[in-house]
């Protein structure tokens, strides 16, 4: 439960608890799930169960024999890390690379801090970010979703996500109207059937799982307003000056990691900052960092990027935007 | 202090590298494989040796005041040599290390042990305090090159055992950031529990 206003005692409890609230994002993730088991079959099933397997038995282990502490794995925390891990990866990487990711994820982004509540990073996010630099080749070849029931052409076929295609396309001093054919359309970037990270493709089903955040008040509104605002200002104003090679707000929203990263992991409670206006300023710079890698960065997607970044600024931010006390007189 | 406790002190109990955190720019810039770690770090090791015993000879004749710049000056004059004599018979490494070398004139252990021990404690000692830090650092550098270029490129020492690419970011910046994290904490590991 997020509380932007911190009122005086005395106080109800609120009936949450950490494990209600992980539980509550692995439901919201369920939608997304079904979709990439339609779209990517047994390969997105095989690492979805790889990963929230080697997460639960990393954190078993550290917190068993190295920590020596009381284990936590049933809180749901890890199940929630390895979820969104396998959601962050394209179907066809190897099961040994997903379990490398977990490693970094659970053993270097979440226990070497100390265990849920201390990190300082998302540990999903940084376990995929790990692996784009460790295996660049592994981790952007995308299988293309196909549905579980279309008849099969080949095993594996591979291309570039709608912003690879973008990218490389600006890059050799192309048009957006001549790349508008080979882009797919909104509504198979809505549904998800293109090319992708397992859990990202389709917005729908992630818009689905965000609205039960809502309704559960898991997360609120300060995060995803300011940073999808950001985006659609940011890319809007581009838009306007040269629709030619700057392309329109709609597509940057419902392609690559954005809704994913918006409402699942810029939101995570840990990383993200306290008080409702430090969510305003993190949802803003996330938004920007996003945009300006995506426009000018080297890498055709920068949600990821930009969610670390600013969690690095989280402890700055709940520093300067601390809420006023009832009561404390003003500088004037 | 004895002369044994001034050469080993600077493998592990005062380790430059993983107790004291000096020289961590070389540290984490050349490590990227095993070779480059030992080649930085019997580079230092030489200057360390050469600068202490200079600086201790002449620690009586040197005005206060202006003891950094004669330091400062001292251990460029043995980094110049070791720049110039790698890239005479090593020109590989000297590539592989480039600029990383002539900045050992500004490295803090060089400067920190001419200035905390050098300048106030004898030739012998001042010589066996060289050596045993510069080792301990060559140790530190060479153990975390050899990590990495395991970890990142299936290697050791230049020799390959996998095919293929290894984990890349061990090679990378953050890899440096992430292996040095670790190596030290299970180095406070060891040292709480001995």
């Amino acid at each position: 439960m997020i509380l932007p206003t911190i009122s005086g005692s005395p106080h109800v409890h609120g009936e949450q608890s950490i494990q209600k609230i992980m539980f509550g994002v692995v439901i919201a993730l369920v939608p997304a799930f079904f979709v990439s088991i339609y779209f990517f079959g047994f390969d997105a099933l095989k690492l979805v169960v790889v990963s929230i397997a080697a997460c639960l038995l990393f954190e078993y282990l550290i917190q068993k024999y190295l920590i020596k502490g009381v284990v936590t794995i049933n809180d749901g925390s890890a199940v929630v890390t390895g979820l969104l891990l396998a959601f962050n990866v394209p179907s066809n990487l190897p099961v040994w690379i997903m379990i490398v990711g977990a490693f970094v994820a659970i053993g270097i982004a979440k226990m070497s801090y100390g265990g849920i509540g201390k990190n300082i990073f998302n540990p999903a996010l940084v376990g995929r970010v790990f692996l784009l630099l460790s295996f660049p080749v592994q981790m952007t070849s995308w299988p293309v979703a196909k549905p579980l029931f279309a008849e099969k052409l080949t095993d594996a076929i591979t291309g570039p996500t709608p912003l690879g295609i973008l990218k490389e396309g600006l890059d050799e001093g192309r048009t957006i109207s001549e790349l508008t054919s080979e882009l797919p359309t909104y509504v198979t970037e809505l549904l998800g059937q293109h090319g992708g990270s397992l859990g990202e493709v389709s917005a729908i089903a992630l818009l689905l799982g965000a609205f039960y955040l809502f309704y559960r008040r898991i997360i609120s509104w300060h995060i995803p307003a300011t940073y999808l605002g950001t985006v659609v200002v940011f890319s809007g104003i581009l838009w306007l000056i040269n629709p030619g090679i700057y392309i329109n707000p709609l597509f940057h929203l419902v392609t690559g990691g954005m809704m994913l990263g918006v409402f699942f992991m810029a939101t995570d409670m840990v990383s993200s900052p306290m008080s409702a206006k430090g969510m305003l300023v993190f949802g803003f710079g996330a938004g920007l960092i996003t945009m300006l890698i995506r426009v000018w960065g080297a890498y055709p997607e920068g949600v990821s990027f930009a969610i670390l970044i600013m969690n690095a600024f989280t402890p700055l931010i709940n520093k300067g935007f601390k809420p006023k006390r009832f009561g404390e007189i003003l500088k004037t | 202090m004895n002369q044994v406790a001034n050469f080993t002190k600077g493998f592990l109990k005062e380790n430059p590298v993983f107790i004291l955190l000096l020289g961590m720019c070389p540290t984490l810039g050349v490590t990227t494989s095993a070779i480059n770690g030992l080649g930085m770090g019997l580079a230092t090791t030489f200057v360390l040796v050469m600068s202490n015993l200079v600086i201790s000879l002449v620690k009586n004749v040197i005005p206060d005041k202006v003891r950094i710049p004669t330091f400062i000056v001292i251990i460029a004059s043995f980094v110049t040599i070791v720049d110039l004599f790698m890239a005479g018979f090593a020109p590989a490494l000297h590539e592989q290390l480039g600029i990383f070398i002539p900045l050992i004139v500004v490295n803090c252990i060089v400067l920190g042990r001419a200035e905390a021990f050098a300048s106030r404690n004898t030739v012998l000692s001042s010589i066996n305090d060289g050596l045993g830090m510069g080792l301990g650092f060559a140790f530190a550098l060479t153990l975390l090159g050899a990590v990495r270029e395991i970890l990142g490129n299936g290697s050791f020492f230049g020799y390959r055992f996998i095919t293929g690419d290894g984990i890349l970011v061990f090679i990378l910046a953050p890899g440096a950031f992430i292996t040095l994290g670790f190596l030290i904490a299970f180095i406070n590991t060891l040292r709480k529990t001995t």
